[in-house]
């Protein structure tokens, strides 16, 4: 069976990964291409490369830093930030990437999805969304408010229902990140995700609040989700320890919890 | 020469970039005089099968893949989409394929998992294709699958919403539903495998008749 995946994502600025809680007070981490290649020998399952300011900006995403990226890795690897249209989805495939990262121009315009579908298929289009708790209403059902540009804006729009109708658009894959446990260590907002998990039948890739191993675990225990970031436990310079994806592995393998084994190719 | 048939909406730069690593002289190739030029021969695929088919026809690439693979004989991978228009008939947007391989392309049962798939799985290879097929991880993204006709064509198979046609092999002429350039080191030692094999047939190996 398909197993379940550890994902890394690298929030860029310019060519560096940083690290920010709670979107704010990024702090460098490296250059991106190097640290994607040490995740790429770690066995990392898959990568996602955020252009952070790219939107805020108004630029278009850094292709020449995704064309390095691509040129280390051989995983699956999505980029996001700054596209705007199909011409951009292109350009970021052609660099490379796999799959392509829509998350506040889906809300500005919905269409992008559909039309990113049809050009590239819906296995190239994640929708990506930043949500908060807040009350339930009749607006807001889920008690999940979805929030763009930098988690900064909130819209007003339900966030379950907006990851179904992103799915009908024709995004074949949901990542969802949680905002109140983003950078917290604290754990994945389990609630959330299996609402979500349980909402879409394409693949649900969980993000925000891991810290410790036993997170994944609930996380994969506890909902459907098939995927998760982690990003803070394998580099962030804030965390006491950080962790090696074959200890992850090996710990979730040892859960009984169904993820590619370390070092399948090779000797460990 | 390899050469990597581009096409729109084609993922040719990964797989570009998966071939030259290995230290291997690739090109992306869209015209059908240069496609006849080259030694290997390979299919990348995202997107559709009606897409892709229609793509090659564009292109006027579908007599010339015919030439190089079924009268030259050139080594030819096929790589998911790449490998389901090998066969006969794609139920994909009702499509007729290339032909080379009898069967069909068919969905997997979205009553019983989630479609695509999407995700590393382990594959179970029938044989080594004169280099070693080493039964490991790789990488999937689709949501249908080919039924060859000929067991004897099924290469590697993995498990789904039940056994499925992971990869296939007649004579010259290879797929693999997986992402080959993306699924690692297992999938670069299997690609490297096919960029050293000089063609010809193989026989010889068990097959996969009782699994499936």
């Amino acid at each position: 069976m398909v197993t379940k995946r550890l994902i890394a994502c690298f929030d860029i600025i310019g060519d560096r990964v940083t690290k920010a809680v709670n979107f704010k007070d990024n702090i460098d981490v490296g250059p991106a291409d190097e640290l994607a290649s040490i995740m790429y020998e770690e066995e990392i399952d898959e990568l996602i490369f955020y252009d952070i300011t790219a939107s805020a900006e108004r630029r278009r995403l850094n292709i020449e830093t995704v064309k390095k990226v691509a040129e280390r890795i051989f995983i699956p690897f999505s980029v996001g930030g700054g596209i705007k249209n199909l011409e951009d989805m292109y350009e970021a495939l052609k660099a490379g990437a796999e799959k392509i990262s829509i998350d506040s121009m889906a809300v500005r315009n919905p269409r992008i999805i559909t039309e990113g579908a049809k050009a590239f298929g819906s296995q190239c289009i994640v929708l990506s969304t930043q949500v908060k708790r807040t009350q339930k209403s009749p607006k807001i059902p889920s008690g999940y408010e979805v929030y763009i540009d930098g988690a900064r804006v909130a819209t007003g729009m339900d966030a379950i229902e907006w990851i179904k109708r992103g799915q009908e658009l024709g995004a074949g894959e949901i990542c969802l990140n949680s905002i109140d446990n983003d950078g917290t260590l604290s754990g994945y907002d389990i609630e959330l995700m299996k609402l979500a998990s349980e909402a879409v039948s394409v693949p649900l890739i969980a993000s925000g609040g891991a810290g410790k191993p036993v997170h994944l675990k609930e996380l994969f225990t506890e909902t459907a989700a098939q995927a998760a970031i982690i990003s803070s436990m394998l580099y962030s310079p804030r965390m006491e320890r950080n962790y090696k994806v074959a200890e992850l592995k090996e710990y979730l393998l040892n859960e009984n919890i169904n993820v590619r084994p370390f070092s399948t190719g090779k000797e460990a | 020469m390899i050469g990597i048939i581009d096409y729109k909406a084609g993922n040719g730069p990964s797989v570009l970039s998966a071939v030259t690593h290995l230290g291997y002289r690739a090109q992306l190739v869209s015209q059908p005089e240069r496609l006849l030029e080259m030694t290997h021969i390979i299919m990348p695929g995202v997107g559709s099968a009606g897409a892709t088919m229609n793509s090659l026809k564009e292109l006027g690439l579908l007599e010339a893949i015919k030439k190089a693979v079924i009268d030259n004989k050139v080594p030819f991978l096929g790589v998911c989409v790449g490998m389901q228009i090998l066969f006969d008939y794609s139920e994909e947007e009702d499509t007729g394929c290339l032909g080379f391989l009898p069967g069909r392309v068919v969905s997997f049962d979205r009553k019983k998992v989630r479609v695509p798939q999407m995700g590393w799985n382990k594959v179970f290879f029938s044989k080594d294709m004169g280099y070693e097929a080493k039964d490991d991880y790789f990488y999937f993204v689709n949501s249908y699958y080919a039924v060859p006709e000929d067991k004897s064509h099924i290469w590697g198979i993995a498990e789904y919403d039940g056994p499925f046609t992971a990869a296939v092999c007649k004579d010259n002429i290879y797929g693999t539903q997986f992402h080959i350039e993306k699924s690692g080191e297992a999938g670069l030692k299997l690609l490297k495998g096919f960029l050293s094999i000089k063609g010809g047939s193989f026989s010889g190996y068990k097959t996969f008749d009782s699994m499936l």
